[in-house]
């Protein structure tokens, strides 16, 4: 069985903020290398069934991290994260963007500011990812992206939702 | 697509006060008249009304009245648009971190050998 481990996932829409809290079984300076090393990053990143290839990394203040995340018909979707400032082990922060092939930023959608936080939790890591739009409406331009596939009715996992939104 | 185009920071804002998630989760069940939805709760009807106003402008619900009746009807396109996106972003990070589960326990599994 997999231990259990704390996971909160709490949108503001108001706000236009996301804010993500996740704990790990592992210690802190671990955890910050699978964040901040691009062979590792490449290994987990991207969310299934998508994977991650790195094309370019540079963790420093002012440096970048260009990849793309491939799905299983080798589409390519390309991604900068900047780094804005950086405290091992504690955090970092800077912002996400997408881009084209060549690390170019594309203008017409929305970029997010990100704050990544590591803190001990006895031998654990806790994660917490705040992610802040700049307005409802890029927010918004970032739904609507992921709402073109047709919408099902899903009213039966209405009372899971509930439940989260007061989480 | 048009029929989603209306902001979803309203119906968010709409389903974050407990009484309104409540009103829309007794509305699963089927329609009912505002009097009915209210009796659960200690507050005055106009209160309770704005309640239903707020619901209503976000498009969650729809209410008709008859004679004297008011009567609730859930939405549920509304609802499903937006816990679509609530879902994926969810499903995304737990993936995600689910990943990276993965990849601690094998690192350790290295360090522990050496």
């Amino acid at each position: 069985m997999k231990p259990d481990l704390r996971f909160n996932f709490i949108a503001d829409m108001q706000k236009s903020i996301l804010t993500v809290r996740r704990e790990f079984a592992a210690n802190r300076q671990l955890v910050w290398d699978c964040y901040t090393k691009s062979e590792l990053l490449d290994q987990w990143y991207a969310p299934k069934p998508l994977t991650t290839k790195t094309k370019s990394f540079d963790f420093r203040e002012g440096g970048h991290w260009h990849f793309a995340m491939i799905d299983p018909n080798g589409t390519h979707y390309w991604s900068r994260t900047d780094y804005e400032t950086i405290t091992p082990i504690d955090g970092y922060t800077g912002y996400d963007s997408f881009t084209d092939e060549t690390g170019v930023v594309n203008p017409d959608l929305p970029r997010s500011h990100i704050e990544m936080t590591f803190t001990e939790q006895g031998a654990h890591t806790l994660t917490e990812t705040v992610v802040t739009y700049n307005s409802p409406k890029d927010l918004q331009t970032v739904i609507d992206m992921g709402m073109e596939e047709g919408l099902t009715s899903t009213l039966e996992r209405l009372d899971e939702l509930l439940l989260k939104l007061t989480t | 697509m048009d029929k989603y185009q209306e902001p979803l920071d309203t119906i968010f804002h709409a389903l974050a006060d407990p009484t309104r998630r409540a009103v829309v989760q007794r509305l699963v069940e089927g329609p009912a008249p505002v009097k009915e939805l209210a009796a659960p709760y200690d507050m005055a009807l106009p209160s309770f009304m704005k309640h239903i106003g707020v619901l209503e402008s976000a498009g969650l619900i729809a209410s008709q009245k008859q004679g004297r009746v008011r009567t609730c009807t859930l939405n549920p396109g509304k609802l499903a648009a937006a816990e679509k996106w609530f879902e994926e972003q969810r499903a995304s990070w737990a993936s995600r971190f689910d990943n990276l589960d993965n990849l601690l326990t094998s690192l350790q599994g290295e360090t522990d050998e050496t």
